[in-house]
């Protein structure tokens, strides 16, 4: 005998397959959705369904969008003479969250990996060289994250990018603002001593 | 003291190296670790991709540490750790990177977790000193496959023909990934399924599968030797593993 009815245990199932979510959880959530309102559960599909149905990769820098191009690609306020590649999509977010960066972005979706199948031609590698080929390009922000993985894509695209010409730069590795210095890796603190600079 | 008793049952110490690592939840990370004491684990190492965090400098892919790790209900977790050797080149020289992922790969495909296995241990720690001192890449992974199967129990005959037992002899053989090991001259022409082995390959591979992995000396190799030395040992690891390894294509694309 089936205890659960099949609608809300077909919810739990899919709710299930969701990261870091486990069947606990699963069912907790599946019945948060059924005891609150019809528009909320509506809400929530509909937002499910139009994030696959209606954000596309914009066809200059592969950032997640509504619009092809991008909101910041197809801007005239940008440098366009600035490219700055990151990682994720998040990173693009965080960013510009800075207000600091006026030019435009590349998204690579991910870094070079072999130890976990990961490799060059996964990523928006390719598409990076062309757009740096075929526009007026003057410096190129490899802003990988600071580890392993990121420091070799960053080599990788490197050696790519240096033949064509353009000046290729990477962000500056050092202490975290509101961090101990004591409490720093030696690798950080020797590159925070190296960077450091006249105040 | 009670409590003290308590506390050591729920922490362990291990040396470690870090052969793999994979992003999970909001800011963790999977660590695959190869210890002395329980060979290969599975541990997670929390917030370390947050900028702020502690642990993160110390628990970078190919870095050797001193761990402090708590038993979890799933997996354990790192809760200190401290460097012995981050070794620098392995993480800033692109070439080094491929070499050092290869090792680290090759390792986590053969071991199975929670199987102590010091040798290979040993192994992995000396393969990674030797790349980061500047030692040639290409022949370090050579000594490491051979070795490292060696202590999995993959040891390929080089001595006698797997087939005939023939002593072999300093003329074109043949290798067999399926036999395990070399096949004489005879046997080669018979046996459909193996790839000639020349003279020289014969010789270093039987060079580095003798000599302690610290004690291998520089060898000036040809191209071709060295390439014909690649494809046997690729040809042996792909019939143990029945995968390519993709570090081992990695290699190729950038150099």
């Amino acid at each position: 005998m089936k205890v659960t009815a099949e609608p809300v245990s077909r919810l739990i199932d899919e709710l299930n397959k969701l990261p870091t979510i486990g069947p606990k959880t699963a069912s907790r959530l599946a019945f948060y959705i059924l005891r609150g309102s019809k528009d909320n559960a509506e809400a929530l599909a509909q937002a499910i369904i139009d994030v696959k149905e209606k954000i596309v990769y914009c066809s200059e820098c592969f950032n997640l969008t509504e619009q092809d191009p991008c909101p910041v690609c197809a801007s005239r306020d940008r440098d366009r003479t600035l490219l700055c590649v990151v990682e994720e999509p998040l990173d693009v977010v965080a960013l510009e969250k800075t207000h600091e960066f006026n030019g435009l972005y590349h998204v690579l979706h991910g870094h070079i990996d072999p130890i976990n199948g990961i490799m060059a031609d996964d990523l928006r590698i390719r598409e990076l060289v062309d757009r740096v080929k075929l526009n007026d390009i003057n410096e190129v922000i490899l802003a990988m994250n600071p580890n392993v993985e990121g420091r070799a894509t960053a080599n990788y695209i490197n050696r790519l990018l240096v033949p064509l010409g353009a000046t290729i730069s990477t962000l500056a590795t050092g202490l975290p603002v509101g961090g101990d210095l004591e409490y720093a890796d030696e690798v950080t603190l020797s590159n925070a001593l190296k960077g450091r600079r006249l105040i | 003291m009670a409590n003290e008793i308590k506390e050591n049952e729920r922490l362990y110490r291990t040396e470690a190296v870090v052969i793999r690592r994979m992003n999970v939840g909001e800011a963790d990370k999977i660590l695959t670790i190869y210890t002395p004491e329980h060979g290969k684990l599975r541990v997670v190492a929390k917030g370390v991709r947050r900028t702020t965090s502690r642990l993160g400098g110390y628990v970078e892919l190919f870095t050797k540490s001193r761990l402090l790790i708590a038993k979890g209900r799933n997996l354990d977790i790192v809760t200190q750790s401290e460097p012995i050797n981050i070794y620098r080149k392995l993480r800033e020289d692109l070439n080094l990177v491929a070499h050092a992922s290869y090792v680290a790969e090759l390792l986590d495909r053969l071991a199975e977790e929670n199987i102590q296995n010091y040798p290979a241990y040993e192994l992995l720690v000396n393969t990674f000193t030797g790349l980061n001192s500047g030692d040639d890449p290409n022949i370090t992974i050579r000594a490491y496959e051979l070795h490292l199967l060696s202590y999995m129990g993959y040891r390929p005959q080089l001595q006698q023909c797997v087939r005939c037992q023939a002593e072999l002899r300093p003329v074109v053989n043949f290798f067999s990934p399926e036999l395990g090991g070399v096949l004489c001259n005879d046997c080669g022409n018979i046996e459909r399924r193996s790839a000639e082995l020349s003279v020289d390959a014969l010789k270093v591979m039987r060079h580095l599968q003798r000599t302690a992995f610290t004690d291998i000396p520089k060898l000036r190799l040809t191209d071709n030797l060295r390439r014909e030395l690649e494809q046997a040992m690729r040809s042996y690891t792909r019939y143990l593993l029945e995968r390519d390894l993709k570090s081992a294509e990695f290699i190729h694309t950038i150099s």
